[in-house]
């Protein structure tokens, strides 16, 4: 009868070289980083018989880019670095009359009758050339939200003492659960409704 | 003392690393759970630009991302040095962009058709031209949810 003992132990001692080998394998091939950037709208095609709504001149922001990345704002050049201040000027005017039904109680601005009635109306119109470059047209784009998520923020601090991007990104956060969500979505709205953002993009123009 | 002696002749006694696999086995589940594997080869050079007024792209599984940018080395010789699109694998013409997020689009469940993003990753010296060209080309197929992708950072660094 041969003696019959414990089964011989598997010798596990290149186990953790087996393990260093997967785990550079996948250090390697790992990129965590997600991707964040400017979200944009475009406008849908219009029919091609639908006439387009009239819109007082006053209430569009107008930004011309130019191929050097030169800026006409309202038919004067402008420096990049003024185009946010400009723009809030321009959304936060409310020059509609106190007493008329389109009259802006949030506006903290100059109230001027020659720039935009209320927020809700006030349209930017974003021009460029086709050889713009990509980085400048960004660079506005972003002044532009920049602008935008300012006044936003302002009145988010006003009616909910918090920021609006921060309310904002925790919305759009995947890890926050429902109910915060479902109280966040209507602030968000809200705000969103006080200030809409109406960026519109004309097809590019080549100027030759 | 010869108790003393005796004592540093045995040397130091070796580390113990009954506990190493696991140790490693714990960093390589971390690794495993977060890691992505990259799906297409960067063609174009793709140096994004700045900005500061971000939202982070949530849920990988709902964007169709578009490159654009100047061939790199390796295909200048066969591509020129113009910026061009990349869809997948393949340069392509503004024309073929439709087709293109149509086919991506059909790939998707169902539920997730209507809820899409178009992610741009356009190198920082591309013209507007193409963009225009590929904005024209996402309307007609009625993907208007677009996110211009950067980089965080000041955006006045941009025009340096």
């Amino acid at each position: 009868m041969p003696k019959r003992g414990a089964p011989p132990e598997v010798n596990a001692g290149s186990m953790a070289d087996i393990a260093f080998l997967l785990l550079i394998f996948f250090l390697v091939t790992t990129t965590i980083e997600t991707d964040a950037g400017l979200d944009r709208m475009l406008p849908p095609i219009e029919p091609p018989n639908e006439e387009p709504p009239i819109i007082k001149e006053k209430n569009i922001f107008t930004v011309n880019i130019n191929r050097n990345g030169q800026l006409l704002v309202e038919d004067e050049l402008t420096d990049i670095k003024s185009l946010r201040e400009k723009a809030k000027a321009f959304l936060d005017n409310g020059g509609a009359p106190q007493g008329s039904p389109e009259y802006c109680s949030y506006c903290k601005g100059k109230r001027n009758p020659e720039s935009s009635d209320n927020p809700a109306k006030a349209i930017i119109s974003l021009k460029n050339d086709r050889e713009t470059k990509y980085s400048t047209y960004i660079t506005v784009q972003n002044e532009l939200v920049g602008a935008y998520n300012e006044l936003r923020n302002r009145e988010a601090q006003r009616l909910y003492k918090r920021d609006f991007t921060d309310m904002e990104a925790d919305y759009l956060n995947p890890e926050t659960d429902s109910g915060t969500k479902e109280d966040l979505k209507e602030k968000v709205k809200r705000i969103q409704d006080l200030f809409p953002q109406k960026l519109s993009e004309a097809e590019t123009e080549s100027t030759n | 003392m010869s108790k003393f002696t005796k004592k540093k002749d045995a040397g130091l006694p070796p580390v113990n690393t009954a506990s190493l696999p696991d140790i490693v086995f714990m960093l390589l589940f971390f690794f495993m759970t977060v890691t992505v594997m990259k799906d297409s080869s960067l063609k174009v050079e793709n140096v994004l630009p700045n900005a500061s007024e971000t939202k982070k792209l949530e849920k990988k599984d709902r964007v169709i991302y578009i490159y654009v940018g100047a061939p790199t080395s390796q295909y200048k010789s066969q591509f020129g040095e113009e910026p061009k699109i990349q869809l997948n694998d393949k340069f392509a013409d503004p024309s073929q962009v439709g087709d293109y997020i149509l086919q991506e689009r059909a790939k998707k469940p169902q539920e997730l058709q209507n809820v899409l993003t178009t992610a741009l990753k356009v190198d920082k010296n591309a013209n507007m031209g193409l963009i225009s060209d590929i904005k024209q080309e996402l309307r007609k197929v009625n993907a208007l949810k677009v996110n211009y992708t950067t980089y965080d950072g000041d955006a006045f660094n941009n025009l340096q």
